[in-house]
């Protein structure tokens, strides 16, 4: 009896040995799968991450000679900083803009585009077109387009009786003309979005609505189309804003950040780049990252449900 | 009555699409007009003078075009290959098989996704500037050799694979990365496609970046290059700006009217996955 | 009650030139429980959303009571369906969803909008719609869960709750799709109870679909069996049962399935199977024919004489017991027997049994299919 209790005791342990060893030897292929992509995501987001926070209570500049630590003054300085919040203020006003108008007209195209059968394909590649093109080369398009005497849009203004608007050199029009280009360029993006959310709600639920007497379209919006679409309309939101707090291309081609246009990542661009102000750009940058990250909670809170479901 | 109801939202969209689609259109008119035409404001897509040619030559002269093109290419096939290799074992790691730590990576990956380049553009620049490989081709890939996007996106396709198959696979002695590279991947095909459109598109496009750490015109990628030349032409020559703005959008306008959903399933991918 | 009857006239519907219904007549009286059954593709489905105005039929006439409501809005034809998936809305309370109904019909748009809709509403409406929902939700025991989301629900509470969204608004007639089969059998036999329970206590016009004959004999009035857009039999669950029509609808109705063998009609119109003389007669019409004997399990019973079958399995179902055997004459044919589990098989040390049937109880069908006149006992002769 106690030599088969034995034996059993000893057949368990090299068992357990050897599943040990199995589990060991995942491990250390575990660490040699992931350890490219860990040095890179030190090398690329943890250390600069760290270096920037560094940067940004001194007053480093690149190619100085002497470095001092200056504490949270560069971001007292930029609260203090004129340019600094104009590009903080405009940047608000053409997010303001461009977040109701890029998921309000993204969600009437969808809509339109959903209910069509065979032209469907042609509608949706239409619309999508600006979000593939290089934004760069088609905000130079745009220019020419505005342009206050040979543009065509102003040729069209002038024909229906009005005088021409110069887009492009009034300082209070200029925030206002890119954000149009930021609507013209994510409304496509935001239309698929919303599509993908439209086909995803069941059929039978609008024949529900038809049955219990939701006669009028707009009832059937209301009682389905609308709450169904809720987490869609949440997450386009957050990407439409999270664009429109970096716009960059439109200002570096048509203003270049004069008056009137400073936006937050033209400014940043500027001080850390051009100007070389290192530690105030590192400093302007965190409160860029704050902005971000505020907005990408909402997210990544979708991106993780996700993960659960 | 009924008629006009059901005409109605097609005329909806294309009053839409009109406006969306005529930066295109103008782009392509004035680059085939004659810059003695730039005054005319019709639509009527027969130019008098049929001048693509002079166009595209003067844009191809005052700036090295195809350089740009090329460099476009070979940053971005350059990042995606990368991108590619670092990713897709990581997460295959990340998704099947068990080390300390992978909790804590994961949470890394996924709060790395919130954090946007621009935010790392200026560690990134003096690292790259002290190291001096500014205006290297390099220096315009390095940032975005680790895609936390891509490592969270394959790591999502490839828990749903079989675990079953891959301990069979383990006892017909393939090797671990055979299994991944092999096995695990290919059932992720449309992912990695997916992905790949999104790439490569997000760094043919991207200007901020190249803005930074390229000056070496010879080096610029097509963004950068067509500010350049929008700078030297300064609004002297529509045609022939109209022309390289039209060269630098032609490779992605047309693949995506090639691989119309493929493109539309990248690009979005962000959003609808 | 504002029940009403149901005229179903000629219906014809295509699908890309593929004919889904080809002529429908059906009349449903007031009150009546009327089950669509058929397999799946046989058309019931898009008959029953045809009559919610859900699809248009091609020709044909659906009236309610006295009116034509052939081109009608389905929210305008008063009639209550209750989905397979439930369709109940997901993101509303089981209150709301309850209450949505009586909303659409007695609030004003304006006071039907999300937010603003509230202050144009009157109180008294309100209170109204409350007091129906409460109302419905009680008749189905579901008002301890109103505050809830059908999310956090059981199957069965969700079943519950598109039943309660039907009737709480009186409807002219309750149509049901496939209502039970996304629950689990017990669930599913006690949901049987409760609709036919529901249904005297209403005394409301339903038009139920399912493929489930088991759920059709046990709840309806009466029952329209359906194959390929046709109507194969209507009638009582019992004229089903006793007197199918058709093949069809013999070899659907009734588990275990009828036992169907291959028989000639002599000239004297002496029924026989592979050679053997069974002993029951056909009309002399029938001579010379080819039909098949329909047989129920029920019906064979161990005899002296019939047919005689090798035994090859015995299920035991608790109260009876299934035997499983194939034909002597032909091994590949099965027949299934039941017997009360009490009663002795009397089969020898080979397994072989002989069975024999009453004539009143067989089905004959000819060739095309048709039930034919039924056959007379008749003296074997040895």
């Amino acid at each position: 009896m106690s030599a088969v209790a034995e034996i059993d005791g000893a057949a368990t342990a090299t068992v357990h040995a050897r599943r040990t060893a199995v589990e060991r030897k995942m491990m250390r292929r575990g660490f040699l799968f992931v350890a490219p992509a860990v040095l890179l995501l030190l090398a690329i987001y943890v250390i600069p991450v760290i270096v920037l926070a560094g940067f940004s209570v001194t007053d480093y500049q690149l190619g100085a000679l002497s470095t001092r630590f200056v504490g949270i003054d560069n971001f007292v300085n930029a609260f203090n900083d004129q340019v600094f919040m104009r590009a903080m203020k405009n940047t608000v006003i053409y997010a303001l803009i461009v977040i109701p108008l890029g998921v309000g007209l993204a969600l009437g195209v969808a809509l339109l585009v959903h209910g069509r059968k065979r032209s469907r394909a042609f509608w949706e590649a239409a619309y999508f077109l600006p979000v593939t093109a290089t934004l760069v080369a088609m905000a130079t398009v745009w220019q020419f387009l505005l342009h206050p005497s040979i543009g065509p849009v102003n040729a069209a203004i002038k024909w229906m009786g009005f005088e021409p608007v110069s887009f492009l050199s009034d300082p209070s029009l200029l925030i206002p003309t890119m954000a149009m280009i930021g609507v013209w360029q994510v409304l496509g993006f935001n239309m698929v979005l919303f599509l993908a959310g439209l086909t995803a709600i069941p059929q039978d639920l609008y024949e529900a609505a038809r049955l219990d007497g939701a006669k009028n379209p707009i009832d059937r919006f209301f009682t389905v189309t609308w709450p169904m679409l809720g987490p869609t309309t949440l997450f386009v939101v957050v990407t439409t804003s999270i664009s429109a707090f970096k716009v960059f291309e439109t200002v570096a081609v048509l203003t270049k950040g004069r008056f009137g246009s400073e936006v937050l990542l033209f400014s940043l661009y500027l001080e850390g780049f051009e100007y070389s102000n290192t530690g105030y750009a590192a400093a302007l940058t965190l409160i860029f990252l704050a902005i971000i990250l505020v907005l990408s909670i909402g997210q990544t809170v979708h991106l993780d449900r996700k993960v659960h479901y | 009555m009924s008629r006009l109801r059901s005409f109605l939202p097609h005329l909806v969209l294309a009053a839409g699409a009109f406006v969306v689609l005529l930066p295109f259109y103008w782009m392509f008119l004035t680059s085939i007009r004659s810059p003695a035409e730039i005054f005319d404001v019709s639509l009527w897509p027969i130019p008098k003078d049929f001048s693509a040619g002079e166009n595209f030559e003067r844009a191809a002269r005052q700036v090295p075009m195809a350089r740009f093109m090329l460099n476009g290419a070979i940053v971005c096939f350059g990042i995606l290959a990368v991108q590619i290799l670092t990713a897709v074992p990581a997460a295959y790691a990340l998704a099947k098989l068990k080390f300390p730590g992978r909790k804590l990576l994961l949470t890394l990956v996924i709060a790395a996704l919130c954090v946007p380049m621009q935010a790392l553009a200026l560690p990134l620049f003096v690292g790259l500037a002290r190291a001096e490989l500014l205006n290297t081709y390099f220096a315009m890939m390095a940032p975005f050799f680790l895609s936390v996007f891509a490592i969270f996106l394959f790591h999502q396709s490839f828990r749903s694979y079989p675990d079953e198959i891959i301990e069979a696979a383990r006892m017909d002695g393939f090797s671990e990365m055979e299994i991944c590279w092999g096995l695990v991947l290919r059932g992720s095909l449309p992912s990695l496609a997916a992905f790949s459109v999104f790439s490569l598109v997000a760094h043919w496009n991207d200007l901020y970046w190249p803005m930074i750490v390229v000056t070496d015109i010879n080096l610029a990628p097509p963004p950068l290059g067509m500010l350049f030349f929008a700078d030297v032409e300064s609004g002297a020559n529509y045609g022939a700006l109209m022309a390289g703005a039209a060269l630098i959008t032609a490779p992605m306008l047309v693949c995506f009217l090639l691989a119309r959903r493929h493109f539309i399933a990248g690009i979005t991918m962000t959003g609808v996955k | 009650m504002t029940r009403q009857s149901l005229d179903i006239k000629g219906i014809g519907k295509a699908f890309g030139g593929d004919d889904v219904l080809k002529g429908i007549d059906i009349s449903v009286r007031a009150g009546e429980f009327i089950s669509l059954v058929g397999m799946s593709g046989c058309g019931k489905s898009t008959l029953l959303r045809i009559i919610a105005g859900l699809e248009r039929p091609d020709r044909g006439q659906i009236m309610i009571g006295d009116t034509d409501v052939t081109g009608m809005d389905p929210s305008d034809r008063n009639l209550a369906m209750v989905f397979q998936s439930y369709a109940l809305y997901p993101h509303m309370t089981v209150r709301d969803n309850i209450a949505t109904p009586l909303r659409m019909r007695k609030l004003s748009l304006s006071a039907r909008m999300p937010l603003v809709g509230r202050f144009a509403a009157s109180a008294d409406a309100l209170k109204d719609i409350d007091t129906n929902v409460v109302k419905a939700a009680e008749t189905l025991q579901i008002a301890h869960l109103l505050d809830r989301k059908p999310a956090q629900l059981s199957g069965g509470q969700r079943q519950r709750v598109a039943l309660a969204r039907a009737l709480v608004r009186s409807p002219a007639a309750f149509l049901m799709d496939e209502p039970l089969s996304n629950l689990d059998a017990k669930l599913r036999a006690h949901m049987r109870d409760e609709l036919a329970n529901l249904h005297r206590r209403l005394g409301a016009t339903f038009v139920y679909v399912t493929h489930d004959q088991v759920e059709a004999m046990t709840m309806s009035n009466r029952i329209a069996l359906m194959s390929e857009g046709r109507i194969e039999q209507l009638g009582t669950p019992s004229d089903l049962y006793q007197r199918p029509a058709n093949l069809t609808v013999a070899r659907f109705i009734g588990s275990p399935a009828i036992n169907l063998i291959p028989v000639e009609i002599a000239t004297n119109g002496a029924i026989g199977a592979y050679g053997r003389d069974l002993g029951i007669a056909a009309a002399r019409s029938h001579a010379g024919q080819v039909a098949t004997l329909g047989i129920r399990a029920e019906d064979l019973v161990p005899a002296a004489r019939g047919l005689q079958v090798q035994v090859e399995r015995i299920e035991m179902h608790g109260a009876d017991r299934f035997v499983h055997a194939s034909l002597v004459a032909d091994a590949s044919h099965q027949v299934t027997m039941r017997l009360a589990a009490s009663e002795a098989l009397p089969s020898g040390d080979d397994g072989i049994l002989t069975l024999g049937f009453r004539a009143d109880r067989t089905h004959l069908f000819a060739a095309d299919g048709q039930r034919m006149a039924e056959p007379s006992r008749r003296e074997l002769v040895a």
